[in-house]
């Protein structure tokens, strides 16, 4: 239903979207990769105040089994703000919770009670199929033309993947965004420079080579993802295409400058073929095109064999695997996720060209199995996933599981879920609030976290 | 129907004390009218005053929020000659009560769509917007919001009370343009001024009351105003 004021929680620009009120609860997907039973999303208490702080306060299951959770997002944001597609006058309150596996959306209604949030909708894989010729829904944002969800792959599982539109209001598939999809086969993340008209998207792979795990064979061919795609927000054309080179595989997490008057972002490659390092680019204007830098590289641990698993012994070594990034509110500090050493990785990239490392916790890891003060095992296994930064830059809170077919390929023995969340200083470190720590049930396993009212990967913004 | 400028005792019997006092106020009123729908517009943060303040803040530059409102006037004006030009061929062929009854109708059904399906279309422009993109803009907003409908009524009543015929209706059209952006140009002009210089678009978190809903209650009204006239 429409409002007579803007929602409470759009913000015009980054900078007061930073003063926003604190998080208390937190959304995280949850889901079991025996696909046994159905996949959830929980509601964990982030409030310090709260006697059931660090708690799953709630939980919603979907109707099915087999989703495989992973990302999601909220149906409206603060670029409903935007000037030249003004529609502030919704509520931010519906999660879209896509499975990455069945292709199903489910419309979460978290009003009535945020802490008993409750299904309102389902729209079948058919659905999705017949409009927009799309399956493996992968990645939520919304935005200027509706709510947009990519797709790793086309309704037969075969490449492309691509993105289409969700109506606002009714959640009706509008249809494929793309006009003219260029060279573009494979598809990851997406998101855009509002302040640009610029759309940019990543690549994984197609279904084939990653819902039994990862191929080896397909890895060491180079043949994932290697490349960014950079489109035309508005007429929907495919501009440019920058390849990263066969040394560079899996292009992730897309994390543009928040400001939208600049026109730069952040990119993680999960892993270089050379010497199985991890990699952080920026994407930066240069001559009226979009151009790349490696600015990061992440080296890979010498590490016993015994300790790896089947994918790393040849190596001797333990990869970083950086799978996630996010970038805070102010453009300040990324955070970088090494889910194979256990590394979260906090960098100053004040100059996006020049990062410079402001802080480090370790927790699990292949290898390193670090544990965590209030974890009454000792020996924790995963590492640092999916990280999410409150509005203000305080707190972030990160998970433990990477994809159910894929982690027992790095984690042979299994993986326990975990959540845990860290404080940030002032002027940048990173330390473990020793209180917090969600020993995740079993039969689940987290990932994606969104945070009550926004966080720094849900909202996008028209003004600086 | 046309020539009639005054009340006759008979008329006044025939017509009923409510519509002779608004004829009497013909020559008035309608200038007002335009002139306040001008303002109304030029308030509403969709039609254009946000968009020259956006343009402004991104290429930090007062020049581009000045610049930025002639197209965005420009774009509007034509969207309501759009509109009023139809009405005036039509008025050409039409008499005025099955006039006013079809634009009723119309106006009417086009609120019960926005009402219904809202004014979401493909978005065409983004921020790094030309002056001539600005201005299809401005005409895209104006239109799909039914801008000019709002001012058939006003119009009408000036043909009306003009004795010209058509050769008459074209120029109190323009004029009537001109009366409805000049309002609405001073009053983007004014709001863009006070956000980019000095209030600051934080008020818009509490400020930006939905128009939409307004718009759609203005354009009933319009519709009810024409059948009742």
């Amino acid at each position: 239903m429409a409002t007579w004021r803007p929602d409470p929680s759009f913000y015009p620009s980054p900078r007061m979207a930073a003063k926003a009120p604190k998080e208390t609860l937190a959304y995280v997907a949850a889901f079991d990769p025996d696909r046994q039973r159905p996949d959830a999303i929980a509601v964990v208490d982030v409030d310090p105040a709260s006697s059931s702080y660090s708690q799953i306060v709630g939980q919603v299951d979907m109707p099915n089994v087999g989703d495989e959770l992973h990302h999601f997002g909220w149906n409206a944001c603060s670029s409903c703000l935007c000037p030249n597609a003004p529609h502030p006058h919704v509520e931010r309150r519906y999660l879209v919770v896509p499975g990455l596996r069945s292709s199903r959306l489910h419309i979460i209604d978290t009003k009535p009670d945020p802490r008993k949030p409750e299904i309102v909708r389902v729209i079948e894989p058919e659905e999705v199929a017949e409009r927009a010729n799309y399956s493996r829904l992968h990645t939520i944002h919304c935005g200027p033309e509706g709510i947009y969800v990519n797709a790793l792959a086309d309704r037969d599982g075969k490449a492309p993947g691509g993105i289409f539109l969700l109506d606002h209001d009714s959640f009706d598939v509008l249809g494929q965004w793309e006009m003219d999809r260029g060279p573009q086969k494979l598809a990851y993340d997406f998101w855009w420079h509002l302040g640009h008209d610029t759309m940019i998207t990543s690549e994984w792979g197609t279904p084939d080579t990653f819902e039994n795990g990862l191929v080896p064979e397909v890895l060491l061919g180079s043949q994932y993802g290697r490349r960014l795609h950079f489109w035309d927000l508005h007429t929907r054309k495919h501009l440019q295409e920058i390849d990263f080179g066969e040394e560079h595989q899996l292009v992730f997490e897309l994390r543009p400058a928040h400001d939208p008057t600049k026109a730069y972002g952040f990119v993680g490659c999960v892993i270089s073929l050379k010497n199985l390092s991890a990699s952080i680019w920026t994407w930066y204007r240069e001559d009226n095109r979009w151009a790349v830098k490696k600015v990061i590289e992440i080296p890979a641990e010498p590490a016993d064999p015994d300790l790896l698993p089947p994918v790393l012994k040849g190596f001797n070594a333990v990869a970083p695997l950086v799978t996630d990034i996010d970038l805070s509110m102010d453009d300040r500090f990324l955070y970088v996720s090494c889910w194979g050493t256990g590394d979260m990785i906090q960098y100053d990239v004040s100059d996006p060209l020049a990062p410079k490392e402001t802080g480090r916790v370790r927790i699990g890891g292949i290898v390193a199995r670090a544990t965590h003060p209030k974890a009454s095992n000792g020996r924790l296994n995963g590492g640092p996933q999916m990280v999410e930064i409150s509005r203000d830059g305080k707190r972030v809170y990160f998970t433990n599981s990477l994809y159910g077919a894929i982690d027992p390929q790095f984690y042979p023995d299994g993986i326990d879920g975990w959540m845990v969340k860290l404080d940030v200083g002032d002027n940048g470190g990173i330390a473990f609030d020793e209180t917090f720590f969600v020993d995740w049930p079993k039969g689940h396993l987290p990932h994606q976290v969104r945070l009550e009212g926004g966080d720094c990967s849900s909202d996008s913004y028209c003004y600086p | 129907m046309r020539g009639r400028r005054d009340c006759s005792e008979a008329e006044y019997e025939l017509q009923g004390v409510w519509r002779c006092a608004v004829w009497q106020m013909t020559n008035l009123w309608p200038w007002l009218s335009l002139a306040g729908l001008g303002a109304f517009h030029g308030a509403n943060p969709a039609m254009g005053w946000l968009f020259a303040v956006a343009l402004g803040l991104h290429r930090q530059s007062a020049r581009t929020v000045w610049l930025s409102l002639v197209p965005i006037a420009l774009g509007h004006a034509v969207s309501i000659a759009t509109v009023l030009a139809v009405v005036v061929a039509f008025e050409a062929v039409m008499d005025l009560r099955g006039l006013q009854l079809v634009a009723a109708a119309f106006i009417l059904a086009f609120a019960a769509y926005l009402a219904i399906y809202g004014h979401r279309h493909r978005v065409r422009v983004g921020m790094r917007a030309g002056m001539a993109a600005l201005a299809g803009w401005s005409f895209l907003m104006a239109t799909s919001h039914g801008a000019g409908l709002m001012l058939v009524p006003s119009v009408l009543s000036l043909c009306l009370a003009d004795q010209g015929g058509m050769a008459g209706s074209l120029p109190i059209s323009l004029a009537a343009v001109a009366v409805h952006t000049g309002a609405m140009l001073a009053v983007i002009a004014a709001i863009a001024l006070a956000v980019f210089s000095w209030l600051g678009l934080a008020g818009l978190r509490s400020a930006w009351i939905n128009f939409d809903r307004l718009w759609i209650l203005a354009l009933g009204a319009t519709g009810i105003i024409l059948i009742v006239w």
